[in-house]
């Protein structure tokens, strides 16, 4: 669409009836069959239909399993086994349901670093990106509640510990956290209102994608290069070559999930949470799902006051200010050039920041003691940097590489004296000028 | 007609503030159940006090009894635990107020405030849930003898007040009494 008008004529004449009076499939065929892409997209474009893909299994398997789940204290713990033993083919919706979830924020994460990596944040596609971290933290409001449902030990002191952030907050705090929990401890109203919750916030997320395509179809997709499509010789239609490549990538990733669910279908998930929840007792090491674990090493890492700040309000802002950090990345990005690989400073910095986040998410799964919290307060600190001093000044002084006039240009520079493809061979489209 | 309209505020004026604020309040009236149906029911609210009978502790044992959805820590301690905090400094704590729903809420944290008082310090009756994210810290542990919350390292002493770590608080003393010398009624 970002071509201007529509080449879609229907070939039928109750095709021609019907796109008189609601345009649907004329919509279908600008956004899916003759939208423009970049010619030069490469297999990290592909987690955006990857993500839709999940979004729908998610929502697929959700529904089917809330079917056989009880949401009481006292029978859904019991439901839940229930499925995994006496349900006909339960054990694969809920491995299906746990572990999709766990894949989700897998693609979820490398599609917000390859935003990070290719500067795909940067104007026109502000908006594109803001509605995609709203996406991301409804997920993860969604992947939490979630979390709490099957009402294990962690399912509870997770709820516990992530209801009592809200606690931190001055004057309100109590009266915040008593309206989430319905109580004065996580008990039958809270776990009634995070599985209506639960239920009702895939569908805010799809509501959400749909506006991040609207988006995105407006100012049209980024590419490697970070440079604007020019000409028409600069794209392909999105069928064949998008949804041939996207189908590849879908394929590959839902092999791995597969992995996970037949073979090894609870390790991103912990053992406590098979001992039904106990109000009384907390288990002795408590750590949310790996999604979140570097958010906690950080809310950890604020293990002291900050002038009139005490250590726990420090922390909870330090773990919501990790999330605000990138909201506005757009704006704390000074440099004109969109994409790292013509950055030869902020690709090293990326990488850094890439490595220290994967450091805080192994930080979050260790006990918060001894050298684990000095490395954790120093990780959090190079996080907060590479967003408030590195994006900002990397830009006013890096010297970027020189870039090409055009994707085309860019492809054909690249392929120069390589392989040498045959002429009109349907192979590699993307290398022909 | 022609006259009102060059007067300025005019009648129309009036009609669409009084109508704007209309909608605002009846918005705002119909908003307000569904937020208050958030709130603790009146079931919940009803469980507000307990009696717990101590008379089988002796000194070094410890209950812990369930108020509110909440665990309540009932400890007799020994007369090493009672010295042990008694001998520390006021300036030395984190928390320098007792948190002591019985007392004023400024007063100090002194051993005798956060205990059962004069003739009583040998008893310590407290919400067992550590003040930073809510876990209960596990008993008789950690660097003071006191607990040690197992979920973000916090410490607290014999007196059950903070010490270490990234909880601002001491535990919270609720509102109890002695019914008797071997039965303690909480809330």
């Amino acid at each position: 669409m970002s071509e201007g008008h529509s080449t879609y004529t229907p070939k039928t004449g109750v095709g021609r009836w019907f796109d008189a009076r609601l345009p649907l499939p004329r919509l279908v065929y600008d956004s899916f069959i003759a939208y423009p892409v970049p010619r030069n997209l490469n297999y990290a474009w592909t987690f955006g239909g990857i993500l839709s893909i999940m979004l729908v299994a998610q929502i697929l398997t959700g529904i089917v399993l809330a079917m056989h789940y009880t949401s009481d204290t006292n029978l859904a713990f019991n439901s839940v086994e229930k499925i995994m033993r006496d349900v006909n083919d339960g054990w694969m919706l809920r491995y299906l349901h746990s572990n999709g979830a766990s894949f989700f924020f897998i693609a979820v994460y490398v599609h917000i670093f390859r935003g990070l990596y290719y500067g795909s944040y940067k104007a026109p596609r502000e908006l594109l990106w803001i509605l995609g971290c709203i996406i991301y933290l409804l997920m993860m409001a969604t992947g939490f509640m979630g979390y709490v449902l099957p009402w294990g030990q962690m399912s509870f002191w997770g709820a516990t510990v992530i209801t009592g952030f809200f606690t931190a907050i001055p004057l309100v705090g109590d009266w915040i956290q008593q309206l989430l929990l319905g109580g004065f401890a996580v008990d039958n109203p809270t776990l009634n209102r995070f599985f209506a919750l639960h239920y009702l916030l895939p569908f805010m997320i799809a509501g959400v994608v749909v506006l991040h395509i609207w988006a995105l179809h407006v100012v049209g997709q980024s590419n490697p290069t970070g440079i604007e499509v020019k000409s028409k010789t600069d794209t392909v239609a999105f069928t064949p070559y998008a949804t041939i490549k996207d189908a590849l990538g879908m394929i590959v990733f839902l092999l791995f999930f597969a992995y996970f669910v037949f073979y090894m279908p609870n390790y991103l998930g912990h053992p406590d949470n098979y001992t039904i929840a106990n109000p009384l007792k907390t288990p002795a090491h408590i750590v949310p799902e790996w999604y979140f674990l570097p958010f906690y090493a950080i809310l950890r890492a604020i293990t002291f006051n900050i002038g009139p700040i005490n250590s726990k309000l420090g922390g909870v802002l330090a773990m919501f200010g990790a999330i605000a950090m990138l909201f506005i990345v757009p704006w704390l990005d000074t440099s004109k050039v969109r994409s790292a690989v013509y950055r030869p400073w902020y690709k090293l910095f990326f990488w850094l920041f890439a490595a220290n986040c994967i450091m805080l998410g192994w930080l979050g799964s260790r006990p918060a003691e001894g050298s684990y919290v000095v490395m954790a307060q120093l990780c959090t600190l190079f996080y907060f940097a590479f967003f408030l001093i590195v994006l900002p000044v990397l830009g006013l002084i890096e010297t970027p590489r020189r870039l090409p006039n055009s994707i085309t240009e860019a492809v054909l520079e690249k392929n120069k004296g390589g392989s040498g493809h045959p002429a009109g061979a349907t192979a590699s489209p993307e290398t022909k000028g | 007609m022609s006259e009102t309209d060059t007067h300025d505020p005019n009648r129309r004026d009036f009609l669409y503030i009084a109508t704007g604020m209309a909608g605002a309040v009846g918005a705002a009236a119909v908003a307000w159940p569904f937020i208050d149906q958030m709130q603790p029911d009146a079931s919940t609210l009803a469980l507000a006090s307990i009696e717990v009978d101590v008379s089988s502790l002796t000194p070094g044992m410890s209950l812990t009894a369930k108020w509110r959805g909440k665990p309540v820590f009932i400890r007799n301690r020994t007369p090493e635990e009672i010295k042990a905090a008694q001998d520390v400094k006021l300036e030395d704590l984190k928390d320098p107020l007792a948190r002591n729903a019985n007392l004023a809420s400024d007063a100090t944290a002194t051993d005798a405030d956060r205990s059962g008082g004069e003739g009583k310090e040998n008893w310590l009756v407290m919400v067992g849930v550590c003040t930073h994210l809510g876990c209960i810290p596990l008993g008789q542990q950690g660097e003071y003898g006191g607990w040690f919350c197992p979920c973000h390292g916090s410490v607290y002493d014999t007196a059950g007040r903070i010490r270490g770590g990234p909880a601002p608080e001491n535990m919270a003393v609720p509102v109890f009494s002695f019914i008797s010398d071997t039965k303690i009624r909480v809330g």
